[in-house]
């Protein structure tokens, strides 16, 4: 089951990469979503994946009955993916304003902060 | 998306929503549910709202500013939190108490207001950010 | 639900004695920022309340920072566990004399950078939320400074990189907008970074308490996943700190928002990417620094001299001093590459000093704008008329980031110098001291030109000029005195003056910062009681 799983996580990985090299900011942020997606799955396989009972400890005992499914990874998860969550609507909308401001998508075009051939500092002293 | 079936029925499908938050949130105690998914539905609620009768109206009827709920919410959830203070536990040590309400006995604690906090952030923001996108949608 | 009936022993897992009340100041930095954020959050409208608030939580931030370091250098490490929960299983917030140190300094520099923009934040930008944004910010940088756990150090990054997006586009200007487009996609890279190693290391050792980690590595030894994990660490960290070959977002972001943002940022940022590496690299996995020590002194070379190369190329003040700020990153890599006592204390110290002089250079540089109206190298000139004082100032200032005596940047230089050679690393101790020769001639040019002249370019060298008063900074001042400007630079110059005449104290705490990460004894005490 983890070895099924690492080689999806490897795929989304590679998704996410390619995308992220991309020129346009909208396939840098979706390349960010699914890297961010690739990195919640592997939380959860490292919390290693087992057919186990929800760790719910019956009321009229102190300890679980049997062996319980890890919780931890998926409070990390759902940590992480609220995160991303709000990171990525943020992104997303700052995306949007800086395309209507500077009327590109291209980061090879957003120059504003770093214009192309600056002058050089006074030489000397 | 104004149609008058819509607009009928937008209000009550808001009331019934919020007060399916609350229950969602409150039943989080003891069966699964809670804030975070209580104030989903309820900020749901708010979009549907601002949706129907506009965004204008919707802000008008929350009275408050969504991100000042929010605010209000992280600080009850820290304030929760620091109650521990006066029982000589760390932070965030869960504090229990049952009140006596006209003979029906209610267990008041921590958790529960934390929870109300996190309900309450969930709210403010994800219906902050709903209402923001629905002005830009209408302009 | 509390059972009144427990059958299980219950103190395997839960904390049953009773936390004393100075316990409480481990946690007291985020609950107060906290508060304070919310209090401000909710009455942004209300723009004459909102410096007062800010300033009064800031304040406390200070005072009860100051009481924390005062107790962990009495006490030693100091341990709280959320909700009694004892180590591994509850979240733990730990405070060594590195941490409790680090969260001072920028208590103080936070408070610094709130005071100036009580008048350099116009009414606008107050409604936006400066103030929450700012006290959200230490929030997060606080809560890196002393929690104990990895997945928790994770949040804070990301709580102080949001509220840091907040105040990076406070202003809305076109400029502003690409600096963080830039600044937000390459920091969410990092952080991504950063969880995929923590999910790993996860993975490895089950466990996500820094304590419990230092245990199980030293147990088991260095191994090739443990490799990996420190190795994607480094990669994370160094992306935060702006290390040389991922530090391109630095120069492309921090001279776009307002100056006080750009401070702060500056000041605090960086240097908790530092910090990180120094408490994940050297002590949770002693043994990855080693194997890695020549990648990271390299990095670190590389990181000092592009950095002020760079710095050498600008004309513009404010992307000059962002190179600098990038330049002693490399300074700080230099100790964590060496790893011993006496450089890792270089370290700190260096942090503590770069934290404070890189904040006074841009609040300075702020003031040098307002007067002459621009940050351009070419236009600025003959500032030593308008304000002598400034004049002085920054030369304290540029002296102190060049390393040179009797300032704040000597000792942390000598210290590191003097480790380098020890270890007989005579061309990493070459590279500081070229960096530091190198630093001088950048921010000496910046002096000489906007003090020293008699007039910016194109005017009559050496006549003295008319400078507008006021200027872009101060406008929407509204006829305040200008002291709120001054005090805060007062304070972080004051601060680097008497660090420089008197830095047995400092490096007495730094060195305890240091030995603290390289033998851990206390902290592993502190966490899991006595038998550790």
């Amino acid at each position: 089951m983890e070895a099924g799983f690492s080689v999806l996580i490897g795929l989304f990985f590679a998704v996410g990469v390619y995308l992220m090299l991309s020129r346009h900011i909208v396939h840098i942020l979706i390349g960010i979503t699914i890297l961010g997606n690739a990195v919640n799955m592997l939380i959860f396989t490292a919390g290693r994946l087992t057919r186990e009972v929800p760790p719910v400890i019956p009321l009229e005992l102190y300890v679980p009955a049997g062996p319980t499914a890890n919780p931890l990874p998926q409070a990390l998860v759902l940590t992480a993916i609220v995160i991303s969550f709000s990171f990525f609507a943020f992104l997303l909308v700052l995306a949007f304003r800086t395309y209507q401001e500077l009327g590109t998508d291209d980061v090879n075009e957003m120059r504003v902060a770093e214009p192309k051939g600056e002058a050089l500092p006074p030489q000397g002293y | 998306m104004r149609s008058v079936i819509f607009r009928t029925f937008a209000p009550f499908i808001t009331a019934l929503m919020v007060l399916f938050s609350i229950f969602v949130l409150l039943r989080g105690h003891n069966e699964p549910g809670g804030g975070f998914i209580g104030g989903l539905v309820g900020a749901s609620a708010l979009a549907i709202y601002g949706i129907s009768a506009g965004v204008g109206p919707a802000r008008r009827a929350l009275k408050a500013h969504p991100m000042s709920i929010a605010a209000f919410g992280l600080l009850l959830a820290a304030v929760s939190g620091v109650l521990s203070l006066f029982t000589g536990q760390a932070f965030m040590t869960s504090q229990w108490a049952a009140v006596e309400v006209f003979g029906v006995t209610v267990d008041l604690s921590t958790p529960l207001f934390f929870d109300i906090g996190v309900y309450l952030v969930v709210v403010g923001a994800i219906g902050s950010i709903a209402l923001a996108l629905e002005e830009r949608e209408s302009d | 639900m509390a059972g009144p009936s427990v059958s299980v022993d219950l103190s395997a897992a839960m904390q049953t004695v009773p936390v004393q009340l100075a316990d409480w100041l481990v946690v007291a930095p985020s609950i107060l920022t906290i508060v304070g954020g919310m209090l401000c959050l909710m009455s942004r409208k209300n723009i004459a309340l909102a410096p007062k608030l800010g300033l009064f939580f800031l304040g406390l931030l200070v005072i009860s920072n100051l009481l924390l370091l005062a107790e962990v250098l009495k006490r030693g490490v100091i341990t709280m566990v959320m909700g009694n929960w004892l180590p591994p299983f509850g979240i733990a917030f730990t405070v060594d004399a590195l941490g409790a140190t680090l969260a001072l300094v920028a208590a103080i520099v936070a408070f610094a950078a709130g005071l100036y923009a009580s008048i350099t934040i116009d009414n606008s930008g107050r409604r936006y939320g400066f103030y929450p944004f700012l006290l959200l910010l230490m929030t997060g940088v606080n809560g890196a400074f002393l929690t104990g756990d990895v997945f928790n150090l994770y949040v804070w990054f990301e709580v102080l990189l949001i509220s840091s997006y907040g105040l990076l586009v406070l202003g809305n200007d076109r400029i502003q907008l690409d600096g963080t487009v830039k600044y937000g996609i390459l920091n969410l890279i990092g952080t991504n970074l950063f969880l995929i190693a923590t999910g790993l290391l996860y993975g490895q050792l089950g466990t996500l308490n820094m304590a419990d980690i230092t245990m199980k590595v030293q147990e088991s030894g260095v191994s090739g996943p443990l490799m990996t994990i420190a190795v994607l660490y480094f990669l994370a960290f160094t992306m935060k700190a702006a290390a040389f070959p991922v530090n391109f977002w630095l120069p492309s972001s921090y001279h776009t928002p307002r100056i006080v943002v750009a401070a702060v940022f500056a000041g605090l940022l960086t240097k908790v990417g530092i910090y990180a590496l120094l408490r994940i690299l050297v002590m949770l996995m002693p043994a990855a620094r080693a194997e890695l020590a020549d990648v990271i002194a390299w990095v670190a070379a590389l990181t000092m001299l592009t950095g002020v190369i760079g710095a050498l190329a600008q004309s513009d003040v404010r992307r000059l001093l962002g190179y600098l700020v990038i330049s002693g990153i490399g300074s700080m890599l230099a100790g964590i590459a060496m790893g011993s006592v006496l450089a890792l204390s270089g370290t700190v110290f260096y942090a503590v000093h770069s934290i404070l002089v890189m904040t006074a250079l841009y609040m300075a540089a702020g003031l040098m704008a307002a007067m002459a109206g621009s940050y351009d190298l070419r236009r600025l000139g003959g500032l030593y008329g308008a304000s002598p004082v400034l004049a002085g100032v920054f030369l304290v200032l540029a002296l102190a980031v060049a390393g040179l005596p009797p300032f704040s940047g000597f000792w942390p230089k000598v210290m590191l110098v003097d480790a380098a050679l020890t270890l007989g690393w005579n061309w990493l101790a070459a590279s500081i001291l070229v960096t530091g020769f190198l630093t001088s001639l950048a921010v000496g040019r910046v002096w000489i030109y906007a003090f020293w002249r008699g007039g910016p370019e194109g005017t009559v060298d050496g006549g003295s000029v008319s400078l507008p008063g006021g200027g872009v900074l101060l406008a929407g001042a509204g006829g305040q005195s200008t002291a709120a400007v001054w005090v805060p630079i007062g304070i972080l110059t004051a601060l680097i003056v008497l660090f420089g005449l008197q830095p047995e104290w400092m490096m007495e705490v730094s060195s305890r910062g240091a030995s603290g990460l390289i033998d851990p004894v206390g902290y592993l005490r502190s966490v899991f009681g006595g038998g550790a």
